[in-house]
């Protein structure tokens, strides 16, 4: 084919692994080459299908806390040498004073970022939730049974956690589905009041940005956002419903703990 | 744990095994505490980790078979992957299930080298330290394994029609 030479570069072109000049080259044929252009698409979408297929799983927290004790156990041997309590306790002192007089004006800045982050993050999930209400399969595991949907999670997300039982409540378990959040597998559940969908979103706390947790987050594109966190989870309620609706929902989560 | 968790992912799509990932990982910690000094400052330290586990991965499985044959790789040129219907293999991110299963299909070297390159994002020379391989083999081995991604999707759609 008369464009051999170039499909050979595509991978390193994607893989922004050619030079400056070549590349310029490369790009310049795909703008004017309709066949390499679409050869171009398919090797971008398979790259980007295995980065989000790939994330695949997470290891067990007890396993992690195993790992972190034999590092600890192993550090004191290293640190018995002489010259490095000396290096230590003088570098511990510069850093200290140095964060001293960085401190209040690195706060501000913190404030700033982590209030952002938290932001970023609840209109991600507002994107979610929209995106699974545009579904045409907007759950994976479909029922109104607690004790169907919350086993249909083991072994696909690393944590567990409670369904409240929802029979005197003006609120249905539609079902759910795997959520990825940070890179973090989580679980999105779907619940209906009326003519309103409401998801809830359950990822594990670390990882996360640490500001508003505790509160009502900010209500993003009008939709209605609570989240708090229990046991090292954090959960986010979303939806168009009545404050009220979300509130009751809420309530009745945390009590199922 | 810088690492830990990334570490622990590769381990288990190497492994397919919860359990042995963690063997790997944990013997991949302490290998690397105990021949800290012979990191050499100023070089890669997160391929010289990679390099670890999979030593480590290699070692723990006497007689390792990958799951389809694979060819010499001495002296091979970078073979012109073009399709032949593009749009029929287009790769998107509801295919999440798919992919994942056509990556569990292709041969341990193939799966390696496309998590390194497109999940870590390593540059071909991170992969030729980790991988132990010089930077040609890495070119011509990722180039197969793209292929060999894009046949194994496509033998997944065939085999899920025939259940419809």
């Amino acid at each position: 084919m008369a464009c051999d030479s170039w499909t050979e570069k595509l991978d390193a072109y994607f893989d922004g692994e050619l030079p400056p000049e070549e590349a310029r080259t490369v790009h310049e044929h795909l703008r004017g080459c309709p066949g390499c252009a679409a050869e171009g698409v398919v090797r971008l979408q398979q790259k980007r299908a295995v980065q989000s297929a790939a994330q695949r799983y997470m290891p067990d927290p007890a396993f992690r806390a195993r790992i972190e004790k034999t590092i600890a156990a192993r550090r004191p041997s290293i640190w018995s040498r002489s010259w490095i309590p000396v290096f230590a306790a003088t570098a511990a002192l510069l850093i200290v004073a140095i964060g001293v007089l960085s401190l209040n004006r690195s706060r501000n800045a913190e404030r700033q970022s982590e209030f952002q982050s938290a932001r970023e993050l609840v209109s991600e999930l507002v994107d979610q939730h929209v995106a699974t209400l545009a579904s045409t399969s907007p759950v994976d595991v479909v029922s109104t049974d607690r004790h169907t949907v919350k086993p249909w999670f083991a072994g696909k997300i690393p944590f567990t956690f409670n369904l409240p039982e929802l029979q005197d409540s003006p609120f249905t378990l539609a079902g759910g589905r795997l959520s990825y959040l940070n890179q973090s597998p989580g679980a999105e559940l779907l619940f209906r009041v009326r003519q309103h969908q409401i998801s809830v979103f359950i990822f594990q706390e670390r990882g996360l940005p640490a500001a508003q947790a505790d509160k009502s987050a900010p209500t993003a594109l009008s939709f209605e956002v609570r989240s708090w966190r229990h046991n090292g989870l954090r959960y986010f309620v979303i939806g168009d419903a009545s404050p009220k609706d979300l509130d009751t929902l809420s309530e009745l989560l945390r009590s199922a703990g | 744990m810088p690492l830990f968790e990334r570490l622990y992912n590769f381990a288990h799509w190497l492994t397919q095994d919860r359990q042995e990932a963690e063997d790997v990982v944990q013997e991949t910690y302490a290998k690397a505490l105990k021949g800290f000094r012979s990191f050499q400052q100023g070089t890669n330290f997160r391929a010289w980790m990679y390099q670890i586990l999979r030593n480590t991965f290699l070692t723990s499985r006497t007689g390792l078979k990958p799951s389809l044959p694979l060819e010499s790789e001495g002296d091979c040129e970078i073979i012109a992957t073009v399709s032949d219907t593009p749009e029929s293999i287009l790769l998107q991110r509801s295919d999440r299930e798919l992919v994942q299963q056509a990556l569990g299909r292709l041969p341990v070297l193939y799966r390696e080298v496309l998590l390194l390159c497109e999940f870590e994002e390593m540059s071909y020379q991170e992969i030729s330290a980790a991988l132990a391989v010089p930077m040609g083999t890495v070119m011509s081995r990722l180039s197969r394994a793209r292929r060999a991604l894009r046949d194994a999707v496509q033998e997944l759609r065939g085999e899920a029609k025939k259940v419809i």
